[in-house]
């Protein structure tokens, strides 16, 4: 019996040790984002809540969790009650399975990849219900627009994936970063580190493609109903995606844990470090890419992500196995 | 199409020169102030929380023409006159609702005397809709406070008009 509490414990504290960072980090990732965008424009950001501002995600919390939770009578109360709850635990979920090093993941499984891709997928279902459950035109618009944008993109990202994995030979995670010792896959597979980029922008409803919320005819999108600790874990699941995206996208494409040059002074720097600095740089990226850009048409979003990606990761597929089967490259499991 | 149209396009030419001019914007001078701590400039002529000025003996200005009452497009001023013991027409209540007030500056152009102005104040935000009701006292003590600000305002700004 003790034995089994012990394990029980143990395991919480390593959930601990993992959730803790990942929250506190998606919000100084609002923070950032907020300031980058500001910085762009050349207005200053959030700067008086702590030093730069860094305590700014933390009062716009407080603030959250002291505002009351308005439940509209005619929303189906469950599901709206539950739809941020599925997005937000969806969100931290799939941390379970990204190596942050070596030897700490917490669930090293052997299918890690299909694992964070059904987590993902599932994501949807949080939108949905939210849009659904609302009973309320703008959420409902808002919603669909959501669902049908993130399994178009999904199938592309899906895709990308492969092509990573015929060269790794393995959907373990730790296995994929391993695989990357002598040359990250962001080299070799550079136009399918670029179209995932853009897919995991549209996958989080990111500007170009945060039509979903599109403010200027959708109000809000599908939280427009939702206040106060509800939409704020809406919000926190939505960067908490942001951020799996990054790491996502660092695990295939940009090495993982391993330090660009394995020579003296880089090999010194501890994995997780090189993890967190490659998660940094992407979601730096993410939120240049916000300032920069304009908002995209459904039509246009929708023909980019079916009659473009799709088709063109596809042949990307096709290249990659001839390639690695002329030159008797496949790897061998 | 037109096959530099296309080159642009899969390549993302446009995209690019949009990321480094955004990165190269970061590092440029803000243009925005950090509000409460520092502020902008303020015009001669803007047009802020209302004063009701005196003369340097002390003897206030307003001699309850009731022009400003006259001219206020809002009707937010109410003035009562009657003549006091020395013979001189002074008013007895001078009230200017500031919730109605559209600060258009019409009353100060108006004032014969430059006894009403317009001063560069702009932070007088209040917990109750009652502060904001005005009196003489208050229109005095805020002519007392800015005082130097105004007379230099009216000084910079009389050229113009």
């Amino acid at each position: 019996m003790l034995e089994y509490l012990l394990i029980l414990l143990s395991e919480i504290y390593k959930i601990l040790f993992l959730l803790v960072p990942v929250l506190v980090s998606v919000a100084m990732i609002v923070w950032l984002d907020r300031r980058v965008w500001a910085f762009v424009q050349k207005r200053r950001g959030p700067n008086v809540v702590g030093p730069f501002g860094l305590f700014q995600s933390l009062a716009d919390a407080l603030k959250y969790v002291f505002k009351e939770i308005i439940i509209p009578a005619s929303s189906n109360k469950i599901i709206f009650i539950l739809a941020p709850i599925v997005t937000m635990t969806l969100a931290l979920i799939a941390w379970a399975v990204i190596p942050f090093s070596e030897t700490f993941v917490l669930a090293d499984i052997n299918v890690g990849i299909l694992y964070l891709f059904a987590v993902s997928s599932l994501g949807v279902y949080g939108i949905i219900m939210g849009g659904w459950a609302s009973n309320s035109k703008y959420p409902f618009l808002g919603a669909i627009r959501s669902a049908a944008q993130m399994v178009s993109y999904e199938v592309s990202i899906g895709i990308i994936i492969i092509n990573v994995l015929l060269c790794v030979g393995s959907l373990n995670l730790s296995d994929i970063v391993k695989a990357q010792q002598n040359l990250w896959f962001v080299i070799p597979l550079f136009p399918m580190f670029v179209i995932f980029f853009i897919s995991a922008l549209a996958e989080t409803n990111r500007p170009p493609f945060d039509l979903p919320e599109a403010e200027a005819e959708l109000v809000a999108g599908y939280q427009t109903e939702y206040s106060g600790m509800m939409y704020a874990m809406f919000w926190l699941g939505e960067y908490a995606n942001i951020l799996l995206m990054c790491a996502l996208g660092s695990i295939l494409f940009l090495g993982g844990w391993l330090s660009p040059i394995d020579l003296f002074p880089f090999n010194l720097i501890p994995g997780a470090l090189w993890m967190i600095l490659k998660i940094l740089f992407l979601f730096i990226l993410f939120a240049l890419v916000k300032a920069i850009v304009p908002r995209y048409r459904y039509d246009q979003l929708m023909r980019l992500g079916w009659k473009i990606f799709l088709p063109f990761s596809l042949i990307w597929v096709v290249l990659t196995s001839s390639y690695l089967l002329y030159f008797d490259l496949l790897p061998v499991n | 199409m037109k096959i530099s149209r296309l080159f642009k396009t899969i390549f993302m030419i446009d995209f690019i020169t949009g990321l480094i001019i955004a990165i190269k914007e970061i590092f440029k001078s803000k243009k925005t102030i950090n509000y409460p701590h520092e502020k902008g400039a303020v015009s001669p002529r803007s047009r802020g929380e209302h004063a009701l000025r005196r003369y340097p003996s002390g003897e206030e200005r307003c001699i309850a023409c009731k022009l400003c009452e006259a001219v206020c497009p809002a009707q937010a001023i109410t003035i009562e006159s009657s003549e006091r013991e020395d013979g001189s027409r002074k008013t007895t209540r001078y009230d200017i609702d500031m919730l109605k007030c559209i600060y258009c500056g019409l009353c100060e152009e108006s004032c014969p005397v430059d006894a009403i102005v317009q001063g560069p104040n702009f932070e007088f935000a209040t917990e109750t809709r009652e502060e904001l009701y005005y009196n003489k006292e208050k229109l005095l003590e805020n002519g007392d406070r800015w005082e130097s600000i105004l007379a230099s305002n009216i000084k910079a700004d009389s050229s113009h008009r």
